[in-house]
């Protein structure tokens, strides 16, 4: 790029292919394997954590995202994306602060709260993290990736991120869950343009992950 | 220049026997065409004739450490050697795509082979000599044959250390590179103010902005151009596929719109050569296969630009 950057369009900075961009997650999975059981295995105890909330539970699992935002940028962002993606060199340091506002917001002075009670938020929030868990990594067998190819929550960004979305979506206070919005919110519109500008089918799901923990966070509490 | 027969390993004595066999099972005419070198044209002033079509990296080669996809690279570029071609671009932007020349460099024993041209990519002058040198070393070569400075970007001051580098010999050549018709006004002001050796830019058969000046203007400065973006990163060959060549698309040898594109491209008088860039082998030779005569005169040149305007 030279200093015209806002003459560019999102396909005239792709760097990578699609088929290159598919094999991350492939050696990914294969490097790591076994670890999407025990990442699949904690997704399943953070579900139980957001259906039966209780404050000492809920620390933990704010905790268990604050470590997989770190191991994500670490494992995934620096160590596989960040040598075909120049740009992920700047993303890096924001997955480590979402790491730190977890913790900051999650465990001190009160932290989060989880709604115990069935509303329209709690419903979108729990929606999101079910979807992150378990039909996400699916979405590689439909797109034709292979399950080889499958993006796991707690490996992988984008899952990690559409679940985090859902828990700030229907966590409390307000505004505490804002500032755990952001940089979720910020890297599912990153890889929703990388996937549309890609030409891969599905490419629209981060975009409807931070609709979907907007809508929730914007309707009304009662 | 091309390393002395008895410096052939027994990789590349095998690389080139598979290349053969390989060339063996193409049709007659592309197996005729093929076992003769590509047209070359001298990089005006220099006394170095580069063959008409290098090979390009952006994206085709950004692959990281993936060991299928580099061996993949490297097929490319042992197929595009064993064509007869030498200039391979890259840039540090391209993100892991010096590192897979790199890699495949090494594999092919091809360091001498090459014609290695890059670019510098920061804003910061100072930056630059360090880029350069961590690019030089992800290539794996002893210097660089041209460099050029991306985009334009910090061009006052990259210039200033790549025309001092080639003082004393540290790259042979110099230049500027453009894309996607950008900044052309500032390119033609540079194209008059420094000493270059040669322009990079957009130019292709429907994006001809540059015949208008940059062209002529590299003509009469006696500089190099070296054509990008030939095919508008695939666009422009997906727009053309299933529509039909001419039938007197025979005439220059134009088997594929590719090759179609390519010697409308090397055929004006100004351009040096284009740099398609692929990641499949029967692409290179094909894009190599170009380079070959007969490439169309003015008139044939017209005549194609009208057609595939007509599509």
């Amino acid at each position: 790029m030279g200093s015209a950057w806002w003459t560019y369009r999102p396909d005239d900075l792709l760097m990578f292919s699609p088929r290159v961009y598919a094999r991350l997650f492939e050696l990914h999975n294969q490097a790591l394997w076994p670890a999407q059981l025990i990442a699949l295995a904690l997704g399943g105890m953070a579900l139980v954590v957001l259906l039966r909330p209780d404050p000492r539970a809920t620390r933990l699992l704010v905790l268990l995202l604050a470590v997989a935002w770190v191991f994500v940028a670490w494992a995934f962002l620096w160590q596989r994306f960040a040598p075909i993606h120049w740009g992920i060199d700047y993303i890096i340091p924001l997955f480590g602060l979402q790491a730190l506002l977890l913790v900051a917001l999650g465990c001190l002075r009160g932290g989060l709260r989880l709604p115990g009670h069935w509303s329209m938020r709690r419903g979108i929030g729990i929606g999101l993290f079910v979807y992150a868990l378990a039909l996400h990594p699916l979405v590689a067998v439909v797109t034709g990736r292979g399950l080889s190819g499958a993006e796991v929550i707690g490996l992988t960004p984008d899952p990690l991120a559409m679940a985090t979305l859902g828990v700030a979506a229907m966590t409390e206070p307000a505004r505490r869950a804002w500032s755990l919005l952001v940089i979720p919110a910020l890297w599912c519109l990153l890889s929703w343009i990388t996937l549309e500008t890609l030409g891969e089918r599905g490419a629209w799901l981060p975009l409807l992950a931070v609709v979907a923990a907007l809508t929730a966070r914007l309707w009304p509490a009662r | 220049m091309p390393p002395p027969l008895h410096s052939l390993s027994r990789r590349r004595l095998l690389g080139g026997l598979l290349a053969a066999a390989a060339v063996s099972a193409l049709p007659s005419r592309l197996a005729l065409a093929q076992t003769a070198e590509p047209l070359t044209r001298e990089l005006p002033g220099t006394g170095v004739a580069l063959p008409r079509v290098g090979l390009g990296s952006w994206i085709t080669f950004n692959v990281g450490d993936d060991p299928v996809l580099l061996e993949a690279c490297t097929a490319v570029m042992a197929a595009f050697f064993a064509e007869g071609g030498r200039l391979i671009d890259s840039s540090p932007m391209y993100g892991s795509s010096q590192a897979t020349i790199g890699h495949a460099l090494k594999q092919l024993e091809a360091v001498e082979r090459v014609y290695a041209a890059d670019k510098v990519w920061t804003s910061n002058p100072a930056e630059g000599p360090a880029q350069i040198a961590a690019s030089r070393q992800e290539w794996g070569i002893p210097r660089f044959d041209m460099l050029q400075v991306h985009n334009l970007l910090g061009w006052e001051g990259h210039l200033e250390t790549l025309m001092a580098m080639k003082a004393s010999g540290d790259v042979r050549h110099l230049g500027i590179t453009t894309s996607h018709g950008r900044r052309h006004d500032e390119v033609e002001h540079i194209m008059r103010q420094v000493p270059l050796d040669s322009v990079q830019l957009t130019y292709n058969i429907v994006d001809r902005e540059a015949e208008q000046r940059l062209l002529p203007l590299a003509r009469e400065r006696g500089i190099g151009v070296i054509a990008n973006r030939p095919f508008q990163r695939k666009r422009l060959i997906r727009h053309l596929e299933g529509k039909p060549l001419p039938p007197w698309a025979a005439e220059i040898h134009a088997d594929t719109w590719a090759q179609f594109i390519l010697k409308f491209i090397i055929s004006h008088p100004a351009v040096t050569c284009v740099i398609p860039a692929t990641t499949q082998v029967e692409h290179v030779r094909e894009n190599l296969a170009a380079a070959r005569e007969p490439l169309p005169d003015e008139t044939m040149r017209r005549r194609m630009a009208d057609y595939v305007r007509g599509l």
